[in-house]
């Protein structure tokens, strides 16, 4: 072959390194969206959630997951914005039966406004998860000492949901709301403290450790 | 030691003038670095002061920089000094290079070298198991059953003179719990200053690694081991700490600062975390080495396991890990006995 | 000239040979790379089929939504078609049931072999060659993106999930395919011809070696594709269980490496040992030779262990045994020690070819005997002796029995004494000698630099009081850095440099080459130098926010990072256009003017290496002492008295 046509075996070969990694580099950027807060008024912002036993969709139809509500529509992401200094009221459907806690500590409701959270109309600000229906999920903002429990239907429910996501609000389900006020700009993560990976040894595993079922990003934008 | 075949401009110096001078400009720049680094550099080194243990390892790095410093200027000098006064031109041609003399080994050098490098060996093995034993581990993560331990330790914790610390990692952050005020579990470390501190460090599922930075602790947390670090707190003063052992996605966001408060202070504040967490402390798990969460709740207690067969030679069934105070009743033991299936 | 290299065992003699593969099949019929990637694909979809069908019914497996069965057995049968398609197994098989196996010819000198299933351990040398610089540039890609996401300690790049599967894939890609970068083409290729031997013992294995290589490299990168492993290089249990399929990726290919590496160092061993030329004592055998000897042992007695490892975390995650699960009864303690008693003479394996380079070069470079050769011996041999004792001080501070740690730190602290040894013959190999500061020298140089840099960081970890401080931090990270990149690479480039010419005919150009080394080693040091203190400020491994003060730091590295990357392009640019594009003209047969073994034959070596045996008369390091050439290759000469050339 001659030197015209060694160079463009290489260069066609440099080609194709290139694409490839440029291939692999989009596929790792790859973030799900972001939901912004809807505003309320000056100084208040609303964030409404949702937790799925199960996502039935591809590509993990067995995992659990978050999903937070964008306008009317529910987006299937773990990363939303709220306003800095601001009082950020949430709002969660809690579709997923319950269990203890591994760590009996997050029986606690903290760093919420008032130290209390509301499940459905009363408020309270701790959870015997060892008894009962236990606690579904946990929202936790380890960063910023926020902890909430999000408890569990009964095990013995007779609508649980069994659809694809998003549940609509007609299954059982347990509504939490809280408030927490948000300080300077940053970006904070969160996650569940309940081992709900089913099926992977110690629970942390799959939905746990991926970002948009079961943990996420809380950006406070100025 | 002869120097056959030195070409006659090289002839001008003998092998004794070579060494003097290397030794020379090595003894020169020695005596200059080292001061230097052991008293400049050395108060200024990691992990710093805030310990009696941070202060020793702190003291064993400068000890180490300063042995390592003649070390690199010994190589340093002799290579720069080698390569420019003992060179001929890349260039040249190959059948035109002169070979240089036939040294296949000088026994004196060799064996000096030996001979320094074992000692200097050896001697930081000494000094450093000293320093282990003198400070208790000098801040590591010594085990289950540590050799060197403070006075007042004691492997109850009724009878322990130490302020113990149970810090227990999980995916994905760090809580303590003070098994010495009513078990209470905080999310924040916060401890007096110029106390003597235990540090009991395990884990709820995968191995993390508890780093408080500035007091020079470092403990794996492993699950299902009790992994002790003592450390003397010095002054009032922040805690970075840190997770040191990947354990997921978030082992990044594992990091936190604690606080060492004044005795009078951390007494409130210890004091008001009971009160603030008194619903919470019944529920929590009794105080223990570890726990070893289960799939359908509850902790592994192998007292709880079946007995071995009769002729199995096994011994007979463990009793409850020691150290714990017997159990305080709550409704929650659900501890349950070797795992059902797993239906979760 | 083609060669016969006939089975042992199997009289060519008097019988008609059959005819050659080459000649009698099409392309698409015989074994090579088309074969082994339809062999690879089918093996796969078995895999994965008898996968599916075990572990279906297993509530687990449909809890977790994927099954881990199917990912491994997949892999694994996709190896199993991929060997056969190249023609590894043909003979074996062949063997097996009876059959007369078709003498394998060596082809003709095409380009060709240099993609089959080759028998000439020059042409598996070329293969690995090639395939590691590729390995290594694919690494350093994945390096870069890491350095990247810490140019800020808030704003992240990358999800935290992806960024901890590119740190797994880097530093996977860099300590498990690159383990054999210097024994794989330079061993191969010259231990032979440096003992003077016209063949390795086992070509077939050689051969196995390497071609288990692409497959695990393609393994190990898939991963990414199926959601990435968590658990970084070291894959700690339990972690490691907890994980999605992705780290059955990495558990079977570090397993398909694992076999690479026995096979390949255990082949060097027995050569070194049965095929030396009449007249080459052990005492002659050239100080790069020893190295492979020393490394070619620990790869096979130390991955056999890193195998059970891979094995045991498999079935852990497939058919769910707790070894390494505390709940149901398991230890984590037994992955960490099961992997670094593997791990640490790894990293042996990796530093001592580097040494057996740096010994080999320095002689013909200064123009001197080598000094202390016999020391220099009893260094690697006592590094890979004590490298079995010491990989306890990895586990220093996870609460292991008390009463290990000042034994361990002993063994430790020990090893840097044998380690000390080649630079007690660098030291005296210079002194006096005729220094040319080729680029070869220059990498030798500095990587000793970077090796006295890397090597003293060791002692500051094997010291528990200061392990406190740096286990777990970038101090550790700088520390195999220095080590590994900055002596191992940095002695892989001096041999590549040197080699070269008798592998090729061609030097790579000197003023690239010195461009080359002088980035790589300005900005190398300026990348890594910094790591140490950012470790011991307190930024552990593996993390992607730190603290905000460490942010200058992390930035500087990250640029220079970049700029390392800049440097690897020059020399890629080299060497294709020095091999490639367009070549310089040939070359004397001995340009540097060595007078090693390997430099006696033609250029490149013919296919049987050596006419003749050679008959070894003096030892490869006889500068100035007046000595006639290493080996003779005629009778005549023989009779001439030792010193008349």
């Amino acid at each position: 072959m001659n030197k015209s046509g060694r160079i463009g075996v290489i260069v066609a070969a440099a080609a194709a390194v290139v694409i490839i990694a440029a291939s692999f580099v989009v596929y790792l950027l790859a973030y799900p969206p972001s939901v912004s807060a809807a505003t309320v008024r000056s100084g208040e912002a609303e964030v409404t959630m949702q937790t799925v036993p199960a996502y039935n969709l591809e590509p993990e139809p067995t995992w659990v997951s978050y999903m937070i509500k964008q306008g009317d529509a529910w987006v299937h992401t773990t990363m939303f914005e709220v306003p800095a200094h601001s009082l950020v009221h949430f709002t969660v459907y809690q579709y997923d039966t319950g269990s203890p806690l591994r760590n009996p500590f997050m029986n606690q409701v903290a760093g919420t406004v008032g130290g209390t959270e509301n499940l459905n109309g009363k408020d309270i600000s701790i959870v015997n998860a060892n008894v009962g229906d236990g606690v579904g999920h946990t929202f936790a903002i380890p960063a910023l000492g926020v902890s909430v429990l999000f408890p569990g239907i009964s095990a013995d429910a007779k609508n649980p949901c069994t659809d694809p996501a998003p549940c609509a609000e007609s299954f059982d389900h347990n509504t939490i709301t809280f408030t927490i006020k948000t300080g300077d700009p940053g970006t904070y993560s969160w996650q569940c403290f309940v081992p709900c990976g089913l099926g992977y040894p110690l629970g942390n595993g799959g939905p746990m450790s991926t970002l948009g079922y079961m943990n996420g990003f809380m950006k406070v934008v100025a | 030691m002869t120097s056959a075949g030195a070409p006659a401009e090289r002839a001008e110096r003998t092998d004794r003038e070579h060494v003097r001078r290397i030794g020379l400009i090595w003894l020169v720049l020695c005596v200059i670095a080292m001061p230097l680094v052991y008293f400049v550099l050395g108060p200024h080194l990691p992990p710093g002061n805030d310990s009696y243990q941070a202060a020793s390892q702190q003291q064993d790095n400068a000890v180490l920089a300063v042995i390592a410093t003649p070390v690199f200027l010994f190589i340093w000098v002799y290579v720069g000094y080698a390569v420019k006064n003992w060179r001929i031109p890349t260039d040249t041609p190959v059948d035109q290079i002169e070979d240089g003399p036939a040294i296949r080994g000088h026994r004196g050098f060799q064996i000096t070298w030996i001979a320094v490098t074992t000692v200097a060996v050896l001697g930081l093995f000494v000094f450093a198991t000293v320093e282990m034993a003198v400070d208790y581990g000098a801040g590591t993560g010594s085990g289950t059953s540590p050799i060197w331990t403070p006075a007042g330790f004691s492997t109850s914790v009724k009878d322990s003179k130490l302020l113990q610390v149970q810090v227990i990692g999980q995916q994905w952050r760090w809580t303590y719990r003070f098994p010495q005020y009513d078990g209470v579990e905080t999310a924040d470390l916060v401890l007096p200053a110029g106390q003597q501190v235990q540090f009991n460090v395990t884990s709820l599922d995968v191995i993390h690694s508890f780093w408080a930075v500035n007091l020079g602790v470092k403990a794996d947390a492993n699950p299902g081991v009790n992994n002790i670090a003592f450390v003397e707190t010095k002054a009032v003063g922040p805690v970075d700490i840190r997770c040191a052992e990947l354990c997921g996605t978030y082992h990044g966001a594992m990091a936190q600062t604690g606080q060492v408060m004044t005795h009078q202070d951390f007494d409130t504040w210890i004091r008001g975390q009971v009160a603030l967490h008194q619903d919470l402390i019944p529920q929590l798990p009794a105080y223990d080495d570890f726990y070893v969460p289960q799939t359908d709740g509850g902790y592994y207690d192998p007292s709880q396991d079946p007995p071995p067969p009769v002729d199995s030679g096994l011994p007979p069934a463990s009793p409850s890990p020691s150290g714990s105070p017997a159990p305080s009743p709550s409704g929650t033991d659900t501890s349950s006995p070797s795992p059902s299936p797993t239906s979760s | 000239m083609a060669t016969d290299i006939a089975a042992p065992g199997v009289d060519t003699g008097g019988t008609p040979e059959p005819p050659s593969e080459a000649r009698t099949r099409r392309w698409w019929r015989r074994s090579g790379l088309p074969a082994a990637a339809v062999g690879a694909v089918v093996g796969y979809l078995i895999g994965t089929y008898l996968g599916t069908w075990v572990g279906q019914d297993n509530q687990q497996v449909q809890g977790m939504g994927h099954n881990d069965f199917a990912v491994t057995l997949g892999y694994l049968g996709g190896t199993v078609g991929w060997l056969a398609g190249m023609g590894a197994l043909t003979y074996p098989v062949q063997k097996m049931l009876g059959y007369q196996p078709a003498a394998e010819h060596e082809h003709e000198r095409s380009l060709g072999r240099y993609f089959r299933y080759t028998l000439d351990h020059k042409v598996v040398g070329v293969q690995y060659l090639v395939a590691m610089i590729s390995y290594f540039l694919v690494g350093g890609l994945f390096a870069l993106a890491v350095r990247t996401e810490l140019l800020s300690p808030t704003r992240h790049l990358f999800p935290p999930g992806k960024y901890l599967e590119i740190v797994g894939e880097h530093g996977t890609l860099m300590m498990m395919m690159m383990t054999s970068a210097i024994l794989g083409p330079f061993g191969n290729y010259f231990v032979p011809l440096m003992i003077g031997s016209r063949r390795m013992a086992f070509p077939r294995l050689e051969a196995l070696s390497f071609w288990l290589t692409p497959a695990a490299f393609l393994v190990l990168l898939s991963g990414l594709l199926i959601g990435g492993f968590p658990a970084g290089w070291t894959g700690y249990a339990p972690l490691s269980i907890q994980a999605t399929q992705g780290q059955d990726a990495y558990l079977v290919a570090f397993g398909l490496m694992a076999i690479s590496m026995i096979v390949g160092g255990f082949n060097i061993v027995v050569t070194v040992i049965n095929y030396r030329a009449p007249g080459m004592t052990w005492t002659r055998i050239p100080l790069f030779t020893w190295s492979m000897l020393v490394t070619g042992m620990l790869m096979s007695l130390a991955a056999p262990v890193l195998v059970l490892g891979c094995y045991l975390s498999l079935m852990d995650r497939t058919v769910q045994t707790a070894l390494f699960d505390v709940e149901h009864g398991g230890s984590p303690y037994l992955w960490e020690n099961v992997f670094w008693f593997f791990g640490h003479p790894e990293v042996y394996i990796l530093a001592l070819p580097g040494f057996g380079i740096a010994a080999e070069l320095l002689p013909v470079f200064t123009r001197k005997p080598a000094f202390g050769y016999r020391i220099v011996v009893a260094g690697m041999v006592g590094v890979g002796l004590l490298s079995f004792f010491v990989w306890q001080h990895h586990l220093f501070v996870s609460g292991i029995n008390s009463d290990m740690r000042p034994v361990v730190m002993l063994t430790t602290e020990m090893i840097s004494i044998p380690t000390g040894f080649i630079f007690l013959a660098a030291i005296g190999t210079l002194w006096r000698a005729r220094i040319r500061l080729t680029v070869p020298m220059l990498f030798i140089l500095g990587g000793l630099f970077n090796f006295l840099i890397g090597g003293i960081s060791g002692v500051f970890l094997s010291d528990v009081p200061t392990d406190a401080v740096a286990h777990g931090s970038f101090f550790v990270m700088s520390h195999f850095h220095y080590t590994i990149m900055g002596g191992y690479m940095f002695f892989f480039f001096a041999g590549l440099y040197y080699w070269l010419p008798k592998m090729t005919g061609r030097m790579l150009n000197k003023r690239l080459g010195q461009v080359h080394f002088w980035t790589l080693f300005v900005f190398f040091n300026s990348t890594f130098l910094p790591l140490f203190a950012i470790g011991e400020l307190g930024m552990p491994r593996r993390v992607f926010e730190y603290a905000d003060s460490l942010q200058a730091l992390n930035m500087w590295v990250s640029i220079s990072a970049y700029l390392i990357g800049v440097s690897m392009l020059i020399f890629v640019y080299n060497f294709l256009k020095s091999t490639v594009i367009d070549p310089p003209s040939p070359l004397p047969a001995n340009p540097w003017g060595s007078r090693g073994l390997e430099w006696f034959t033609s250029t490149p070596p013919a296919a049987d290496n050596f006419e003749r045996i050679p008959t070894v008369v003096s030892g490869p390091y006889e500068y100035g002492t007046g000595a006639g050439p290493m080996a003779v290759f005629r009778d005549e000469d023989l009779m001439q008295p030792e010193g008349v050339s």
